[in-house]
Parts: C-alpha cells; sequence; structure tokens
C-alpha cells in the first residue's frame, strides 16, 4: 500500500510545521524544567480541599 | 483592463513571520533588561525557573509587540520603515497577529506566575495591557507625549525580573524602570528626525510633526540632560558600583555631546551629511542602555568575586 503523495500545501509549509512542532517540544522541556525544580524545592502541592489534613495545617508547637 | 496576471501575491507564511511579529529586535533588549533586573535582585532565583521567567517575559512581550502590529497595520503599511512587517506586507493577517498576541499574553502571564510569582505576573500583565491598549491604540495616534508616556511599557521589564527574583518592587528596581523610561524619549525621537516623512504621511502626531523639527532637537537635549543626571544618579543608590560609576560617566558626557550636537543644527546642515550625526545619536543610544545595564551586571558579578 503506497502513501498518498504529499499535497503541494504540506511540502510548503514543511518549515513552519517543523517550526511549530518543535516550539511545542520547547515548551514542554520548560515545563518539565519548572516542574521538577517546584517539587524538589518542596513546593506545596497539596492544595486545601475542604477537608482537614495534618499536612497542610500549620505547626503551632513543637513535635516533643 | 489591469493586467491581473502581473500580481505577485504575498509568498507563503514562513514560521520566520510569526517570529516577526513578536519584535524579536525589541525582545533581545526586554530580555537583557529583564535579566539584569532578575540577577541584580537579593536573595537569587533557581537557575531554572530565572530562565522560565525571562522566557515568559520575553513572550509578554512578543505578545505586545504582535498586538501591536495588528493594530498598526494602516500606520505600518504607509511608513517606509514597517512596510515590510508581515501584516502591512500580506504575509500574516492582521487576525492571525490578533489571536497570536491574545494567546500569547494569556499564556505568558499565567506561566510567569506559576514560575515565579504572581506579583510578576500581574506587572506583565499590566505591561502588555500598557504596551497594546494605553501606547498603541490610544496614546500613540493622539499625543506627541506618546512616546514619552509609552516608554514605560518598554521600561517595566527590569523591574518584572526584579519581582520574579524577589515578589515584590523596590527603589533598585523603580531606578531600572526609571533609566529606560527616561532613554526612550531621545532615542525615539531622533529616530523621527531621520525617518523624516513616515510619520508625516501615516499621520502619527511625532513631535516632529506636531512642533516641527527645531523643538525636537530641543526635546532630545533637555530630556539628554534629565537622563544623564538620573543615570549618574544611580550611580549612588544600590544599584551602582565602580564600573557602573565610570561606565555612566563616560557614557553620559558621550550621549550629551551627541544631544548637543543635534540641538545646534538645523535641518540644512542635516540634509546636507543625510542626518549623520542623528543615525550615530541613535545607534550610540542601544549600545548606551546596554552598556548600562551590563555595567550593573558586571559589578554584580565584581562582588561575587571578592
Amino acid at each position: 500500500m503506497a502513501f498518498a503523495k504529499d499535497h503541494d500545501l504540506h511540502r510548503r509549509r514543511l518549515g513552519m510545521n517543523v517550526g511549530v512542532a518543535l516550539t511545542l517540544v520547547a515548551f514542554v522541556a520548560v515545563m518539565f524544567g519548572v516542574t521538577v525544580v517546584k517539587v524538589t524545592n518542596g513546593g506545596l502541592i497539596e492544595a486545601y480541599d475542604h477537608q482537614p489534613r495534618a499536612s497542610v495545617l500549620p505547626i503551632t508547637e513543637p513535635v516533643q | 483592463m489591469t493586467d491581473a496576471t502581473s500580481f505577485d501575491g504575498p509568498r507563503d507564511v514562513r514560521f520566520g513571520d510569526y517570529v516577526q511579529l513578536l519584535k524579536p529586535r525589541v525582545m533581545s533588549l526586554v530580555v537583557f533588561t529583564a535579566l539584569v533586573g532578575l540577577v541584580l535582585a537579593p536573595g537569587g532565583i533557581n537557575p531554572m525557573l530565572g530562565f522560565a521567567a525571562i522566557l515568559f517575559i520575553a513572550l509578554g512581550g512578543g505578545a505586545s509587540g504582535a498586538l501591536n502590529m495588528w493594530y498598526d497595520a494602516d500606520i505600518d503599511a504607509v511608513m517606509r520603515r514597517t512596510a515590510r512587517r508581515p501584516v502591512p506586507d500580506g504575509r500574516v493577517t492582521a487576525g492571525e497577529a490578533r489571536a497570536l498576541g491574545l494567546g500569547l499574553a494569556g499564556l505568558s502571564v499565567i506561566m510567569l506566575g506559576l514560575a515565579a510569582n504572581w506579583v510578576a505576573a500581574g506587572l506583565l500583565a499590566f505591561t502588555i495591557f500598557f504596551y497594546a491598549v494605553v501606547y498603541t491604540m490610544w496614546l500613540k495616534r493622539a499625543t506627541p507625549q506618546n512616546i514619552v508616556i509609552g516608554g514605560a511599557a518598554g521600561a517595566f521589564p527590569p523591574m518584572i525580573g526584579w519581582a520574579a527574583a524577589t515578589g515584590g518592587v523596590s527603589v533598585e528596581s523603580v531606578m531600572m524602570f526609571a533609566l529606560i523610561f527616561m532613554w526612550t524619549p531621545p532615542h525615539f525621537w531622533a529616530l523621527a528626525l531621520f525617518m523624516k516623512e513616515d510619520y508625516h504621511k501615516a499621520g502619527v502626531p511625532m513631535l516632529t510633526v506636531t512642533h516641527g523639527r527645531r523643538a525636537t532637537r530641543v526635546h532630545i537635549l533637555v530630556y539628554t540632560i534629565l537622563l544623564a543626571g538620573l543615570a549618574i544618579g544611580a550611580g549612588f543608590t544600590a544599584l551602582g558600583g565602580p564600573i557602573y560609576m565610570a561606565a555612566a560617566i563616560v557614557l553620559n558626557v558621550l550621549f550629551l555631546i551627541g544631544a548637543v550636537r543635534i540641538w545646534r543644527r538645523d535641518e540644512g546642515m542635516a540634509e546636507a551629511d543625510g542626518y549623520a550625526v542623528e543615525k550615530r545619536f541613535f545607534r550610540f543610544s542601544l549600545l548606551y542602555l546596554f552598556l548600562h545595564f551590563g555595567a550593573m551586571l558586571a559589578d554584580t558579578a565584581l562582588l561575587e568575586v571578592m
């Protein structure tokens, strides 16, 4: 089975499509990098979800 | 009958055309000044987060550039300097420029908020609003003070960079803002002097159009004197160090000499040498800003070493 020949438009816009693809890949890479830093720095990833939860409560007194 | 076959339609759109919409040359100045703001800020920021912050500040600047090109396509088409921009040239439609601008504006503000903090994101949002709405839609066509007030938009990046690292605003970041703010008018008025017919034809009320070229020369001198005072004064705040002080004195003396030469010339002299002095002043103004911020960066590096 042969693939259909590329439409002329796709060939002419190859550069455009490759550029968009690379931009998206770069965006994913940046997001990944930011996420890694945020998580390893111990950023609060548990948000308040209307249930009292020990891990998100402020520490009021030193633990004995 | 007109010869329809001789019409050479716009060529296919390329990725680079969309990059052009983001005004890459303006963006380079945004990146550099934002970087200086971020590096100078006390406390520092994780390099990855700093990189992401600069990237999204640059994207936000690009978004306002795209919105400007959407709204100003009619003016750009008339002016020789801007007629080859993607929208007036027909390579990108005005609607696409607007969509790209709005999309990137939202994306960059949200991402800066997530990567750094919401103070920086708020400043970025305000900057985009200021450039696209206050300057482009409102001031540019209405008043000869257009670039004086509009210059604020270009002056925000170091403040955003500073806010990305510290989460706030301080005397130092306001000084960096003031430096670019005061630099913008002489920079653009020199351009307006040698782009003589452009603004006239487009009906943009630049100072050269409304108050004449003599008044513009006087304005350049006055603003340069104020700028020199501010730039050297900044050396006495926490921004300054030995390198900054030395650079500021040399650069401001040179800039003042250029402004005085522009002030002493009349149109006949300028016509005679093809606006050589005005063009040199304009080119030097770019170097002037770059070296001031470069010197701040160098002083910070010097402190690290010592």
